[in-house]
This record gives C-alpha cells, sequence and structure tokens, in this order.
C-alpha cells in the first residue's frame, strides 16, 4: 500500500472517531425543530462524554468482572468496526476478502457483551431487556447478511471495500459488467432494496424510534437503555461513545452505498460527510413522524428487512444466471424466445 | 425503457409482501390498489407492438377499475360491517411474509425458464406474475374473513392479467376487456354478498359460516 491510499484510511477514521457523536447532535437537533424547540447544541454528546469521563464509576457488590469487561470490550467492538468499514471510497485499515462477516460478527460480538453484562447485575429488569435485545437482534442479523450478500453478487465482490466501491448508475443497473452485456437491468433494484433493509437494521442496531426509544426509561418497550442502567461514570462514557461509533458505521455504510463518486478524493468526503447529514436527518425525521411499534410489531417490521433483502438476493442471483459467467440452460429459453 | 418496467416490476412484487404482512383491512386494500396502478402502468412500459389507443385504452380501463373503483366498493365494504382489521389469521404475518418469500423464490426460479411468445419482454414478468397469482391464492386459504379473502381474489386476477402482458400482441381487446368485466362483477357482488353476510351473520368469517344461523352451534 502506498502512501497516500493509507493516509486517507488513517483520515478516514480519525474523523469517524472525531463527528461520530456529532451525527448524534445533528439527530436531536432534527428532532427539536419538528417539535418546535430550539435543542441541545451539536456537541452535546461530547460534552456528555466529557462529563462521564470525569466521574468514576460505581459497582454495586452482586456484579463480577463480566460487568466491568462490558463497556470496554463493547467499545472495543465498535472501533474495529471504524477501522474495517470503508467510508467516502477510500479502502478501510484493515480489509481483505470477507470482511463483510467479521463486521456481522463483531456488531453480534458487541451485542453479546451488552447482554452479558446487563444479565450479569442480576436486575430483572435489565434481564427482560436483554432478552428483547437477543430476540430483535436475530431477526436483524439475517437482513443485514442476506443484504450485504446481495450486493457482493452485484458487484461481484466479497469484501466491504468491493461492495461500497463504484458509482451508482441506476439505468445501466450498477450490476457487474457481465449482467450489462446481457442487458439485465435490476441491479439497481437489487441496489435500493438492500438500501432500505439496511436502513432498518440501522435503526434497530442503533436502538432508534420504531423499534426502540433512545430517550426514555420507562420499562414498556425499552431495550438497549435498559440494558446499560447500571453502568456509570467512565463505563457509561465508552458505552455512549460506542454507540455513536455503531450509529456512524451503520450510517457510513448506507452513504456508501448511495452516495455517487466524483473520482476526487476531497470531494468524496465531502458528498459523503454531505450524505451523513442527510442520514441523520432521515433518521430524524423518521423519529419526529412515526411512534415507536409495539414490541410484537417491532418483529414484524425486521421480518419485513429481511423479506426485503431476500429479495434483493433473489433479484442478484437471477441477474447472475441471467447476465453470469455461466449462461447455462436457466437463461437460454429467454435470450431464444421467437414468437411461434 | 426496460430499467424502468424492470423497477416497476419490482415494486409490483413489493405490495405482495405488502399484502400479506398487514393486518389493517384498509392496508390491504391499498397495498392491491397500488398493485393495480403499477399494472395498469405496465403495457405503456414494456414496449408492446400494438396501436398506442390501445394500449392507453387498456390502461386507462385498468387504472379506473383497479386503482380507483375496486378499493372504493371495497373501503364500503369494510365501512358498512365495521371490521377494522383480520383479527385472527390461519397464519400469522410474520410467517406469511416468510411464506411469501419462500414463493417467491420458486416463482424466480421456475419463471425464468419459461419462454416468451413475445421477445423484449422484460425478465421479470413472469416470475412476479406467477408471484402474485401465488400471493393470491395463499391469501384465500389463510385469512378468514371474506374481505381479504376477495383481495386475494383480486391479487390473483393482478397477476394473472400481468401474465397476459406477454401475450398482449396476440389475443383481441376484447378478451382482455372481458376480463376486466369479469373482475368488476365479481368485486362488486362479492362486495354486495360480504354486507349482506354480515348483516345475517354478525361476522363475515368465513371457516364460521359451515354452520347455518339457526342450528344449534
Amino acid at each position: 500500500m502506498s502512501a497516500e491510499p493509507a493516509l486517507r484510511s488513517v483520515v478516514q477514521v480519525c474523523l469517524a472517531l472525531l463527528l461520530a457523536p456529532v451525527l448524534l447532535g445533528v439527530i436531536n437537533r432534527v428532532k427539536a425543530w419538528f417539535a418546535g424547540r430550539h435543542g441541545p447544541p451539536l456537541l452535546q454528546a461530547w460534552y456528555d462524554i466529557a462529563k462521564l469521563m470525569g466521574k468514576s464509576a460505581v459497582y454495586s457488590r452482586t456484579t463480577g468482572w463480566v460487568f466491568r469487561a462490558g463497556p470496554v470490550l463493547g467499545l472495543a467492538a465498535s472501533l474495529l468496526c471504524v477501522a474495517l468499514v470503508p467510508w467516502a471510497g477510500a479502502t478501510s485499515l484493515l480489509a481483505f476478502d470477507g470482511d463483510l462477516v467479521l463486521l456481522a460478527g463483531l456488531l453480534a460480538l458487541g451485542r453479546f457483551i451488552t447482554i452479558v453484562a446487563a444479565l450479569d447485575t442480576g436486575s430483572a429488569f435489565e434481564g427482560m431487556g436483554a432478552s428483547r435485545e437477543a430476540w430483535f437482534a436475530s431477526l436483524g442479523e439475517p437482513a443485514l447478511l442476506l443484504g450485504m450478500a446481495a450486493l457482493a453478487r452485484v458487484r461481484g465482490s466479497v469484501s466491504l471495500a468491493g461492495l461500497f466501491a463504484g458509482s451508482v448508475d441506476l439505468s445501466r443497473g450498477a450490476g457487474t459488467p457481465s449482467w450489462a452485456a446481457a442487458g439485465v437491468t435490476f441491479g439497481g433494484a437489487v441496489l435500493i432494496l438492500s438500501a432500505v433493509a439496511l436502513f432498518i437494521v440501522y435503526l434497530a442496531e442503533n436502538a432508534r424510534i420504531p423499534v426502540d426509544d433512545p430517550n426514555t426509561h420507562l420499562e414498556l418497550t425499552m431495550i438497549h437503555e435498559v440494558m446499560v442502567l447500571d453502568h456509570g461514570g467512565v463505563d457509561l462514557a465508552y458505552i455512549q461513545y460506542g454507540a455513536s461509533l455503531k450509529l456512524w458505521v451503520l450510517g457510513g455504510m448506507i452513504v456508501s452505498l448511495l452516495a455517487p463518486r466524483t473520482g476526487t478524493w476531497v470531494l468524496d468526503v465531502a458528498v459523503a460527510l454531505a450524505g451523513m447529514t442527510v442520514v441523520g436527518a432521515a433518521t430524524g425525521v423518521a423519529e419526529s413522524v412515526m411512534a415507536r411499534l409495539r414490541l410484537l410489531r417491532v418483529p414484524q417490521l425486521l421480518v419485513a428487512a429481511l423479506a426485503l433483502s431476500a429479495l434483493a438476493l433473489c433479484l442478484a442471483l437471477l441477474g447472475a444466471g441471467i447476465g453470469g459467467v455461466s449462461l447455462g440452460s436457466a437463461a437460454a429459453p429467454l435470450t431464444a424466445g421467437a414468437p411461434p | 425503457m426496460n430499467a424502468w418496467a424492470e423497477g416497476f416490476l419490482v415494486l409490483f412484487m413489493i405490495t405482495n409482501l405488502w399484502l400479506l404482512g398487514s393486518s389493517r383491512l384498509l392496508s390491504c386494500i391499498a397495498a392491491v390498489s397500488v398493485q393495480g396502478v403499477l399494472l395498469a402502468a405496465l403495457p405503456l412500459l414494456v414496449g408492446i407492438d400494438a396501436p398506442p389507443w390501445r394500449l392507453y385504452l387498456q390502461a386507462g380501463v385498468s387504472l379506473g377499475l383497479k386503482g380507483i373503483a375496486f378499493p372504493m366498493l371495497l373501503t364500503r365494504a369494510v365501512r358498512s360491517v365495521d371490521a377494522r382489521r383480520e383479527m385472527e389469521p390461519l397464519v400469522g404475518y410474520s410467517l406469511s411474509i416468510i411464506i411469501g418469500v419462500a414463493m417467491l423464490a420458486g416463482s424466480l426460479a421456475t419463471g425464468i425458464r419459461l419462454s416468451l411468445p413475445a421477445p423484449g419482454m422484460p425478465a421479470l414478468l413472469v416470475p412476479s406474475a406467477m408471484f402474485t397469482a401465488l400471493t393470491g391464492l395463499f391469501v384465500i386459504v389463510s385469512r378468514r374473513s371474506a374481505i381479504v379473502q376477495a383481495l386475494g381474489y383480486l391479487a390473483m386476477e393482478n397477476g394473472i392479467a400481468a401474465f397476459g402482458l406477454a401475450l398482449a400482441e396476440h389475443e383481441p381487446l376484447l378478451v382482455e376487456m372481458g376480463t376486466l368485466l369479469d373482475a368488476f362483477m365479481a368485486v362488486f357482488v362479492m362486495g354486495i354478498t360480504i354486507f349482506h353476510i354480515n348483516r345475517e351473520f354478525d361476522h363475515i368469517e368465513t371457516d364460521r359460516l359451515r354452520s347455518l344461523k339457526d342450528a344449534p352451534e
């Protein structure tokens, strides 16, 4: 790797580390604007983290080392995600073939650590949240993986760098060149379906509104907030910072999927930053205009995301059947169809 | 043109998943009417070799019936029987969506192998037609409310009409109009029947209609 791409990767990670809490600020400002309030400053999440870093954590006597390890490992998993996912066209620090499975694994690891730490407190309240988190994650994860599998098929690559590379040309079908040669025109549909599924997974993973409410400590449907109730001080700062990084990573995936590429890296970064603002604003709008779903309806939303991903994957496989290297018996009648 | 047609067909498939996943009756009706509107636009997009006035007539009549008249009739039926949502479907909504995905995969796998008599048709036309017809059938057998069953019938009819697009160059306009008239009569009669069933039995659940009202349960 020559010097410049490495520099881009480092700059991209630094941007994520600095700006991830600001994205939370954007969401909160949009929500405040919808409610007719002025809203907290954009850097509020940073202020909160700084305040919490100055406090010491309090540990209950019933908790063990798992509880203390939870926030640290959770933050570590989020940091690895940041290093893994490419953003604004630059390759990531840790790019390799098949890293999309590691990404899903890291998300699952972070979730598992949080769940175990919540169970370690022995509180029934937190156990309830942990159970819900595991339930919803088991539906959200297949949606994420199927969506990425569809994208991998369209882009002809199994690394995140390949998945999110290349600009979007919906009319030409955003597929691999062999698709374009065979006249397959639904690569764009695959892209949009996966993006919508990814957006639902993004809302669910980050405990945003149709699934969970990030602002409330009421017990009825809250999931993520209840699991971290017993953490305080530095630990809570780690958790909040990790959560904002996760928001940045998943939002960044949507942006990389849909944002156009200009060819110049600085312009790409500017476009991606604008895209992140749009994703943040879209989240804020979604949270303002929608009510939180009833707990029993949440799986239905996630199954819908799963269905969209599955549709995308079916279309991707179909396109590969028509335009792929093996023009077998499956596609032959289609091209040879003539009026009787 | 074909990219637009493929896009419309993808939306067409999504309306099926929408029909499978929604519990509110009005939302189901919206799904089927959006499906009808998309179907009405298809003859203009797929590049059928026919005089333009015929395509516009077909699209217009189909839009008027499936996009406007049927939803209005069924919405009136829903209002008159005062039913808001399907209470207990025989197959739950999440499971319905998953079964829908399985049907989708099956129709894509088989539909792509069927050769069309007309060249230049979008590749997704036959699979999405098959998927829509299957969805309609599934809705008819898996829901209890007579209104949703009528919607399943409509979805099935949409699927068959989409399939007919592939043959549109060869079949006379009279056949198209005839099927539309049939569907119109069916929905009209179903709307009236649902109203009467509700007035006689105080519900529209078809699996409870096996026993007569005055017979002991």
